[in-house]
């Protein structure tokens, strides 16, 4: 089983964990100025890397908070595990962070 | 208005009759009922519940403090569960809200929510283990220690009150599912 590294508990089963998607991305400020191909793009279109990947995790079964994750989608490997509002770090900043 | 008894059973009394399995070293009982109230703030307004309560709340994660049947479960790094064995929740949580007018934060009355179970016994870890996948030796898990987990396929707060003493506190549907769960567990270990 996978470890993953809650922000708050410490290393933790893999088991208590929920993925919530890909991280860093904001939602727009003005939504009402965008087209509906923009919107789209907002609301569904997803990077699909190969390689570090900054993602959002959720401690379901423990703490119950969000953070963040890089984790190498090659070989699953969580690089770092982040809170959320802080940014990945420099050498961990893939094309997209 | 549904008198006292109606309105709360403990989910876990027909297990008390239903034939548990023979000989084990670990041994499973039924925690009394007791108050339980969620509270979400921040550092102030904890210190200030801590304060009307009676017991100083861990800020350090997944510890909880206890003075007699009071006790505090840290739950998350803005959450705690506050429980007070063999008390009227509706006073004790009357009590807390008025002592907490002027702080931002909630607090909620969940004492109806979960059931408590305990494991006590020298394999209590290893029966605990059959279905937690949390590491919990000594070192790892100290007594004094507290966290949300997962045991089969339920969430349940898990805490170790002594060496060979575990509790278990667990949502009331999932209640009956987590006892024989356990039980079977001590059979085999």
């Amino acid at each position: 089983m996978l470890l993953i590294n809650c922000p708050y508990c410490g290393p933790r089963p893999e088991a208590e964990f929920a993925n919530g998607g890909q991280a860093h991305i904001a939602r727009p400020a003005d939504p009402m100025s965008l087209t509906d191909d923009e919107w789209a793009a907002y609301l569904y279109m997803r990077d699909n890397t190969k390689g570090l990947h900054h993602e959002r995790w959720r401690h379901a079964n423990g703490c119950g908070r969000f953070f963040n994750a890089s984790r190498d989608t090659t070989t699953d490997v969580i690089k770092r595990t982040y809170r959320m509002g802080e940014r990945p770090e420099a050498e961990h900043q893939g094309a997209k962070p | 208005m549904l008198s006292p008894a109606i309105m709360r059973s403990n989910a876990l009394s027909p297990m008390r009759s239903s034939g548990t399995t023979a000989a084990s070293a670990t041994t499973l009982s039924i925690l009394p009922d007791a108050a339980k109230l969620v509270f979400r703030g921040k550092t102030e307004a904890i210190e200030a519940a801590g304060a009307h309560f009676g017991v100083k709340p861990s800020l350090e994660a997944c510890r909880f403090a206890a003075v007699g049947g009071r006790s505090v479960y840290w739950l998350g790094p803005d959450e705690w569960l506050f429980q007070a064995v063999n008390e009227d929740p509706i006073e004790v949580f009357g009590g807390m809200s008025v002592a907490l007018q002027a702080q931002a934060c909630s607090l909620v009355d969940v004492s109806h929510r979960s059931d408590g179970i305990a494991v006590a016994g020298p394999t209590a870890a290893l029966v605990l283990n059959h279905g937690c996948p949390l590491d919990l030796s000594l070192k790892a898990f100290p007594v004094g220690m507290c966290t949300r987990t997962v045991l089969g396929k339920a969430s349940l707060l898990l805490s170790r009150s002594e060496e060979h003493v575990f509790h278990v506190d667990v949502w009331r549907s999932f209640a009956p599912y987590v006892w024989q769960f356990l039980d079977e567990a001590r059979s085999l270990s």
